[in-house]
């Protein structure tokens, strides 16, 4: 292969950041960190909607930090990177999902709640099983 | 130089260029991978963080502003490693030796902190051995604190090498790899911050 390099002739890239694009995302990043932190310190919700409210603070930097420091989906066609992304979050979604459904299937057959299941494994360790 | 080598010389930078391609492509299927290894750490601290074993809650155990200053250090050496990419494109040597220097105090600042929190846990008896909570929070937290280790160790072999060599295309695909690495752990360090942190707290 005389090199793919002759038909298309690699320009240097332009780097897809500048130091504006730097700035902003670390200014977002400290934004939405300082926001969920003040949101848990003052207990404005209930701790269900405080879980929520943080994880959707947590996607949003993950994807300011994604677009902004890695430079997600900038890259020149095909997007392997993308691809990868996409296949990663996709198993990632069936480890981590997959193992909590389980274990609170396992938790609600065994008729306990985490916390109930943590004081029988107590009980039953201090009888010596 | 003839015309010859001139065109030789040339040709192998673009070939250098396309395989830094290639390469950055492969390290980020490494980040990917190391992902899963989080992924893991992560579903297995979920399942695990309520059985305190009659140990103290979560609640007890956290010092959130120490961990929010954390927070905000790890992610200045994120911008700053940033930065020095940036001069890197401009070919300011200075400027990146001075912006990666920057990373690593502040990485070291981080991991010196981590630190703390892990002897000043295990000195009140909260160690990896003193509940199924515990175990999976040590090893979930200290695993990135060994990647952010094994960093700063990869941080100043680059260092060194750019002030030996100066900017190559060598020296550059490192110092590329390395950033990608640097802000691939701050992103891992948002979510141990929110899931471990912020909602053991909530």
């Amino acid at each position: 292969m005389s090199r793919a390099t002759l038909d298309h002739p690699i320009t240097v890239e332009a780097h897809p950041g500048s130091a504006g694009t730097y700035t902003l995302g670390f200014l977002l990043s400290i934004l939405l960190t300082l926001l969920a932190y003040a949101l848990v310190v003052n207990e404005l919700f209930t701790k269900t909607l405080l879980v929520g409210a943080v994880m959707i603070l947590a996607t949003l930097q993950l994807v300011v930090q994604l677009v902004l420091f890695l430079h997600l989906g900038r890259e020149s066609r095909p997007r392997w990177n993308l691809v990868a992304f996409g296949f990663m979050t996709m198993t990632l979604i069936i480890i981590v999902a997959g193992s909590l459904w389980i274990m609170y299937n396992l938790n609600y057959n065994m008729m306990m709640s985490p916390q109930e299941m943590n004081q029988y494994m107590l009980e039953q360790t201090k009888k010596g099983f | 130089m003839s015309r010859n080598n001139v065109m030789k010389h040339r040709s192998n930078d673009l070939l250098v260029r396309e395989d830094a391609s290639k390469t950055q492509l492969g390290f980020w299927i490494y980040l990917m991978t190391d992902v899963m290894l989080f992924g893991a750490l992560f579903a297995t601290f979920l399942v695990l963080r309520a059985n305190t074993y009659g140990g103290p809650t979560e609640k007890e155990l956290y010092h959130l502003p120490f961990i929010l200053t954390e927070t905000i250090l790890l992610l200045a050496s994120s911008y700053s490693c940033g930065l020095a990419v940036l001069a890197l494109h401009k070919r300011n040597l200075t400027q990146v030796i001075a912006l990666l220097a920057l990373t690593f105090v502040l990485g070291s600042v981080f991991l010196a902190m981590e630190m703390t929190e892990f002897t000043q846990l295990v000195s009140e008896g909260n160690s990896w051995q003193a509940s199924a909570s515990l175990s999976s929070f040590f090893t979930l937290v200290a695993t990135h604190g060994l990647h952010i280790t094994v960093g700063l160790l990869w941080l100043s072999v680059v260092v060194w090498q750019l002030l030996r060599k100066g900017i190559t295309a060598n020296t550059e695909r490192k110092t590329m790899l390395f950033s990608m690495f640097w802000h691939f752990l701050d992103v891992i360090w948002i979510f141990i911050f929110t899931i471990v942190y912020l909602i053991g707290v909530a």
